[in-house]
């Protein structure tokens, strides 16, 4: 009997069914396409380029790719002051420049001993939360767009211009701010902010029910979302995730609770985690529903900052800087609540010079992202769009 | 007014150059023409404002008064505009889809009852010719798809050949039961005989318990048709930039633009003609008061039939702004599990209606 | 802990978690920096490093089971590279820690611990993208920022610009 060479026939089964007869099966092969979504894509939010492997519809791994926005956010700290900084802690996380620099600057106060003014705190804490809805708008907005539901997008970005007017109004600027400085504000609020925040509040809570009731309730969307790229809760902790992550895997960890800064702990407001009626806990629902929940607990915190804000009688939001920005020798890992999870940075510092000797930001969407090859396995790529809009990233925090 | 425009038809009807009927050419073709591109730009027109109105913004305001001839400034510019053609495009598939999707879609406006004067082919089987003649699209998508050596494009290509061949199952059966109802296929015979004086309820629509059901079926899988959402995934913008059209620019991608909206009138135009009564005016006689009388005719039958076409297409773009889209696999389902056992049990529900109910 | 000196509930918490390491791990970890802002002990043997990081998240008064942040940090006194890293327990005990490793900073290389928490995998990549350590056993090691063929690593408190990238003039 002589044996075959099926070397160059490709995946062949070969069957002998007698002396002279031999049964050669050749397999039907595919091939995996190799599919580059991105650097420049419509729904990756960004400049993020994900190298796809897909078997026709099914996406075997989505490797993502980083650092087509990587502005050396790192090195730079290190060559200029500490007050400095605070305007590139704007640029990373542009859709949320109040908290990022709230972040920045509860880490270094940790270093310095001084007593920040209740007043300054407060106003943190408003435009911080007026920061956080805007940012979560943007958020719920593209995620329909990603959908194909063209509406709520616009519907969002009605709303955020008002949030984006009253933020330039208290600081000069419509999205980068430099508003919050280590150790105070740069200015004070004008003098009827208090009350327009508070028509904004009152005219922003049924805007965002219907929002709730256009986009998260419509039962095409939910189609597209539940039981899609779940992600059970002890792994996302595993990973690092934080936030709205988190929250929408059903962990009840929200930093303004379980770290508490600021004025946080005066103030009351509930943490909001999916209850599994409506999604399946660790989902794109639910991480989105999180999301839509947040805003009106913000507005929630905003009125009651209103409420025990001290006056503006004799205040000088500048009073507490010192003249020169100078921490203790030591280290710090400073951390504050992000729209999109924890922002931390760590923070190095030798006592006697005015820059830091390492401040490396610990960037929240870096984090979620990592996840991506995991939970992109075995997805189509129309899922691949829903998870990437779930996670909400911003490519100016991951890339820094 | 009809008895000069019979007068104008007949000598224009008349003029055989050589024994060509270059005149019976000019009279059909040039006004089928005019109509298919006049509804087209102000279609364009229309979603323009209408989703800007529904999304609380404006849309065009500068070109003319309230933007009116933003379409007109849009097609000057896209005439002008260079034409790529990537280097390693499949060149003849390349500029050969983009006029196959348009010829595929407009061949079906032959068969378009406009007015009880005007129909650019009387063909006995006008309807099976509609329903089938769209067809010819998909070798066109294909062509594009292929074409253009995107691999975005190929998917938005692939999904979009499988979405429309699908759908047309269940749009044919359901406009069956309507060919059912009238004993015919021939597109003029069916208008005429939702003809009367009550008006719309000699409309098919209403002549029938269950006509509803097939109605409601060609709506949704004419959507599909058409590639609009909630089914436009073959042109997914977030996903796949803009699917099998992504590599097409200038002249070629009006071409393509234009082949969606001319397809979309022709959709929204059968199902008026089947459902709804076609050219004829759905104002009921009321005792002496002959509104039928009065607004019909062959000029109120052309209008007629365009409105009722541009309601269709308002209801599209509605659904086109509220809705988000469905996933390929989800739009298989639709199609299959729910539409086309939905369209069989209408057949039925109609076919024994005609029988046993005069 | 010094006498007399009167300390945060979170700083005593990181005293005891530290306290059931160093019964465990004796002289591979070195003693504990009880300062206020960031309480933290180094790992002095590298080749038990791994075995450390299970023992912080596995042992049940420990719990460590978050990793917030590991950063790379440069040395240029001591002639090492370090890594940082932030630990804490999310959801279990609640205690927080931090732990330092250094390797030389000329060709040293510190084991990954991308197998025990999985934050570990792009901040290790970035760590080596910018201060040129090497993780052994990571799964995926190279740069993460930086262009895959960028020449130095950035981060050092010595490193020069390289001056053109294919044919571009890098410093400005």
């Amino acid at each position: 009997m002589q044996e075959l060479d099926t070397a160059g026939l490709g995946s062949v089964r070969v069957t002998r069914k007698s002396d002279n007869v031999v049964v050669l099966e050749k397999d039907l092969a595919t091939e995996q396409m190799v599919l580059a979504m991105g650097p420049q894509h419509p729904s990756t939010h960004g400049v993020l380029k994900l190298e796809c492997l897909t078997d026709g519809e099914v996406v075997t791994e989505a490797v993502p790719y980083l650092g087509y926005l990587h502005r050396c956010f790192e090195k730079y700290c290190e060559n200029v002051d500490y007050p400095a900084i605070v305007p590139y802690t704007d640029r990373m996380d542009y859709l949320s420049g109040m908290n990022s620099e709230m972040a920045f600057s509860v880490a270094v106060e940790k270093l310095l001993d001084i007593e920040i003014p209740r007043r300054v705190e407060f106003i943190r804490v408003i435009v911080s939360e007026l920061n956080r809805i805007a940012s979560h708008l943007v958020a719920i907005g593209t995620y329909g767009i990603d959908l194909g539901a063209f509406t709520p997008f616009l519907f969002c970005f009605r709303d955020r211009e008002h949030i984006l007017s009253l933020l330039e109004w208290a600081s000069g600027a419509r999205m980068l701010y430099n508003y919050i400085w280590i150790g105070g504000l740069s200015r004070d609020v004008p003098a009827d902010f208090n009350k327009r925040v508070r028509e904004f509040v009152t005219y922003f809570r049924p805007q965002a029910r219907e929002l709730y009731r256009l986009l998260t309730e419509n039962e095409i969307f939910v189609k597209r979302t539940k039981g899609i790229g779940i992600m059970p809760a002890d792994v996302a902790i595993n990973y690092g995730w934080s936030g709205p992550m988190l929250r929408g895997s059903g962990v009840k960890w929200d930093l303004r609770r379980n770290d508490p800064y600021s004025v946080y702990p005066e103030l009351d407001f509930n943490v909001c985690v999916p209850d599994g009626r409506f999604s399946d806990i660790g989902d794109c629902l639910s991480r989105h529903i999180v999301r839509a929940l947040e805003i009106e607990e913000s507005l929630k915190i905003i009125e009651q900052c209103i409420d025990k804000m001290p006056g503006s009688e004799g205040f000088d939001p500048k009073s507490a800087i010192p003249k020169r920005i100078r921490p203790k020798e030591g280290e710090v890992y400073g951390r504050a609540e992000n729209p999109r999870g924890e922002l931390g940075f760590y923070i190095q510092s030798d006592g006697k010079s005015t820059k830091p000797l390492r401040c490396k930001a610990r960037s929240s969407c870096f984090v979620n992202l990592s996840a991506m090859k995991d939970l992109s396995r075995g997805q189509l790529i129309p899922d691949l769009v829903a998870i990437i809009g779930s996670i909400d990233i911003v490519l100016g925090e991951v890339d820094r | 007014m009809g008895n000069s425009l019979n007068v104008w038809s007949q000598a224009i009807a008349s003029f055989q150059p050589m024994g060509l009927p270059l005149g019976l050419v000019i009279l059909a073709a040039i006004p089928l023409v005019f109509i298919a591109l006049y509804s087209l730009t102000y279609g364009v027109y229309g979603e323009r404002k209408i989703s800007a109105f529904m999304q609380d913004r404006l849309g065009p305001m500068e070109v003319g008064k309230w933007g009116i001839l933003q379409t007109l400034a849009d097609i000057l510019k896209l005439i002008q505009k260079e034409d790529i053609v990537p280097t390693n495009a499949d060149k003849f598939l390349f500029v050969i889809g983009p006029g196959v999707l348009f010829v595929g879609s407009f061949l079906a406006y032959a068969v378009l009852p406009f007015s009880p004067a005007f129909i650019g082919a009387n063909l006995n089987v006008g309807l099976f010719y509609a329903i089938g003649i769209v067809a010819l699209e998909v070798v066109g998508i294909l062509a594009a798809g292929w074409g253009s050596n995107n691999k975005w494009s190929l998917y938005g290509a692939v999904r979009s050949v499988a979405q429309i061949v699908s759908y047309e199952i269940p749009a044919a059966i359901a406009l069956l039961c309507g060919a059912m109802m009238a004993g015919t296929l021939d597109m003029q015979k069916i208008t005429m005989l939702q003809s009367g004086s009550l008006g719309f309820a000699h409309f098919y629509l209403f002549q029938s318990p269950i006509a509803w059901l097939p109605f409601l079926i060609y709506f949704i899988a004419s959507l599909a048709e058409v590639n609009r959402a909630p089914f436009d995934i073959p042109e997914a913008e977030s996903e796949l930039v803009a699917g099998y059209f992504t590599e097409y620019s200038g002249m070629k991608f009006a071409v393509i633009f234009l082949a969606e909206y001319g397809s979309m009138f022709m959709v929204s135009a059968i199902i008026s003609i089947v459902f709804l009564g076609g050219w004829n005016s759905p104002l009921p006689n009321i005792g002496s008061f002959a509104l039928n009388e009065m607004t019909s005719g062959p000029a109120w039958g052309a209008m007629w039939l365009i409105m009722k076409g541009f309601f269709f297409i308002f209801v599209q773009m509605w659904l086109r702004w509220t809705l988000p889209r469905l996933r390929v696999d989800q739009l298989m389902y639709l199609c299959w599990k729910v539409l086309t056992p939905f369209a069989f049990v209408s057949f039925v529900l109609t076919a024994i209606w005609e029988i046993y109910v005069p | 802990m010094e006498e007399g000196k009167v300390h945060s509930q979170s700083a005593e918490q990181s005293a005891a978690a530290y306290a059931v390491i160093k019964e465990a791990f004796g002289d591979a970890v070195s003693a504990f920096d009880a300062n206020e802002t960031m309480p933290f002990f180094e790992v002095l043997d590298l080749s038990r490093w791994q075995e450390i990081a299970l023992f912080l998240r596995d042992n049940a008064k420990l719990k460590f089971n978050y990793m917030a942040c590991l950063s790379g940090v440069d040395y240029p006194a001591e002639e090492k590279l370090g890594i940082v890293c932030n630990l804490e327990s999310l959801g279990e005990l609640g205690h927080k820690l931090t732990v330092k490793v250094k390797c030389a900073r000329n060709g040293g290389s510190i084991p990954t611990v991308s197998c025990v928490w999985h934050t570990a995998n792009w901040h290790e990549r970035e760590a080596y993208d910018m201060f040129g350590m090497l993780f052994t056993g990571h799964p995926d090691m190279r740069r993460i920022l930086c262009p895959e063929d960028w020449e130095g690593f950035p981060l050092r408190k010595d490193y020069q610009v390289q001056e053109t990238y294919h044919g571009i003039k890098v410093p400005y």
